[in-house]
């Protein structure tokens, strides 16, 4: 672990947990957030046969480190019938809600900020802080469309969070284990031990298991991607609908706050994917560094595996925000209580039952 | 319960219909043109700006006569006959100065009527469309070659010269 590696070397665990608790940060929140900027807006832009961002260094690649120098400069605004506590404290809780999460992902066996037993029942409650963040957000706008939004989303996060615990907890009947660090080393060596694939064990199990986990899938895909509040989720921001719904009243870096923790959750809910279901840091063929004799290697080729599928993932997202329309209120809690919470309970059912076998 | 699998099917089979559509459209080249570095070639009988040749203009204000919203505006002042003007082109003696010759691209419609009266085709379409300013008067466009000062030393030398011409007229019927 990271950790040990810090502590050993510094000998101090205050700087340790300092640094563990500071590098998914810069190594990876920060980066990621500038790259999947511009990937979007350059993905939307080819998807509607535009260019994107042209205009800053080739073909717009520094788009996004100039709009966040304006972010910074521009005004804080507070509007005087705002409610100044809870409309400061909401940017920032949003993004703890986020970030949290990212201790317990795994980015490779050696790059892992808290090894804990309970990690993704951790990112599922530490996730529920966004909803507190953005409903927080919407009341202290102190502006309709504002809080029309936060309820929407509070509304839409809650009813889709029961979809995906169905899913995690079909996870844990079959596993045994709800530490993400297990769930990646139980699928190790090749993408066959993937759980998408029906898990690592080769039996009958597998097979019958393999198309109740495309199910799992396709359920928590759709169930994250209402969490992160995206299109065809993003009726809580549905600009043409809400101005942009719980922050239309935020400028600056507290505007940014909320945006860099949308992204961080985009890649959050595809990490929980890719640890669940496509052998989290794994590779799916074998290491560069096992058949070179190199054991320092490994962890870093972890590391890409796992930051390639997480972007993959993101990816798909996007596309899917430049595929679909936006779903009516209705239409949104009917797709989670009619559709996806029936379905995985039965999935999970049967995913039992598998498991009994 | 069929028409709920149904359901579940159709929604499932669009959105991957949908997401092909996109696909492929992420892979077709963009109808996107970079305005200001790339511009679209313009069409044949395009009108843009106008553009004065003062070099061939004889002052014969068939431009201004023939515009519809009155946006050019030309002076001219005779020539005295000691004065060589040059000539056009095409061959014309030049007779006048044109004094003042300003177009008032805030009014001009870009109609193209004093292009073809001029008999020496001196005032002619260019393909400069780019000409927006801040400021209205910043439009008004002056043609004329001539400093205010020669301008006011032309119409000075003509004032000398029908002067000179009346005092010779009435001291001629003296002679008589």
């Amino acid at each position: 672990m990271i950790y040990d590696i810090i502590f050993n070397s510094t000998g101090s665990s205050i700087i340790a947990g300092l640094i563990v608790a500071i590098l998914p940060l810069f190594v990876f929140i920060l980066p990621f957030a500038l790259f999947a900027v511009l990937l979007e807006r350059k993905i939307a832009g080819h998807i509607q046969d535009r260019l994107g961002p042209m205009r800053v260094g080739y073909h717009g690649l520094l788009q996004t480190v100039a709009d966040i120098i304006k972010l910074i400069q521009k005004e804080d605004i507070i509007a005087r019938s705002n409610d100044k506590l809870f409309f400061n404290i909401a940017p920032v809780l949003t993004f703890v809600g986020s970030y949290a999460a990212f201790a317990v992902i795994p980015f490779s066996s050696l790059f892992l900020g808290a090894k804990i037993d309970l990690g993704i029942f951790y990112i599922i409650a530490v996730s529920g802080l966004v909803v507190v963040g953005i409903l927080m957000a919407g009341w202290a706008s102190n502006n309709k469309y504002s809080l029309l939004g936060a309820m929407r989303s509070a509304a839409q996060i809650v009813s889709y969070e029961i979809p995906t615990i169905l899913v995690v907890l079909s996870f844990v009947m079959l596993t045994g284990t709800m530490s993400l660090y297990d769930l990646s080393e139980t699928q190790t060596s090749y993408f066959w031990n993937w759980f998408i694939l029906g898990g690592p064990s080769f039996s009958i199990q597998k097979f019958l298991l393999i198309p109740f986990m495309l199910i799992s899938f396709i359920i928590i895909y759709i169930s994250t991607l209402a969490e992160v509040n995206r299109t065809p989720f993003d009726i809580p921001e549905a600009e043409s609908e809400l101005v942009s719904g719980y922050h239309t009243e935020y400028s600056g870096m507290k505007f940014a706050m909320f945006f860099l923790a949308e992204y961080a959750n985009m890649f959050a809910v595809s990490a929980i994917i890719v640890v669940l279901f496509f052998g989290g840091y794994q590779s799916p063929f074998g290491y560069l560094g096992n058949s070179l004799g190199i054991s320092w290697l490994i962890p870093i080729e972890q590391f890409l595996w796992f930051i390639f599928k997480g972007i993959f993932f993101v990816f798909v997202q996007m596309w899917l925000r430049w595929t679909l329309p936006r779903l009516r209120v209705d239409q949104l809690m009917a797709a989670s209580w009619k559709y996806l919470i029936p379905i995985s309970f039965f999935n999970l059912l049967i995913i039992g039952i598998i498991a009994l076998i | 319960m069929k028409e709920y699998f149904n359901n579940i099917f159709t929604a499932l089979f669009t959105i991957f219909v949908g997401m092909k559509v996109t696909f492929r459209h992420l892979f077709t080249p963009s109808v996107t043109i970079q305005y200001p570095d790339v511009k679209l070639p313009l069409p044949e009988r395009e009108r843009n700006r106008l553009y004065v040749n003062m070099d061939d203009c004889i002052g014969c204000d068939q431009c201004a006569r023939a515009c519809p919203v009155n946006c050019i505006e030309i002076e001219t002042v005779k020539a005295i006959p000691g004065e060589d003007l040059g000539k056009t082109s095409n061959g014309k003696k030049k007779a006048l100065w044109v004094t003042k010759f300003t177009i008032d691209f805030a009014k001009c419609c870009y109609c193209q009527l004093c292009v073809f009266p001029c008999p020496t085709e001196c005032i002619y379409m260019t393909d400069v469309y780019e000409f927006s300013e801040y400021e209205r008067d910043k439009l008004i466009y002056n043609f004329s070659t001539l400093t205010e000062e020669e301008r006011l030393e032309k119409i000075e030398n003509l004032r000398k010269f029908n002067e000179e011409k009346e005092k010779l007229k009435t001291q001629s019927p003296k002679n008589e």
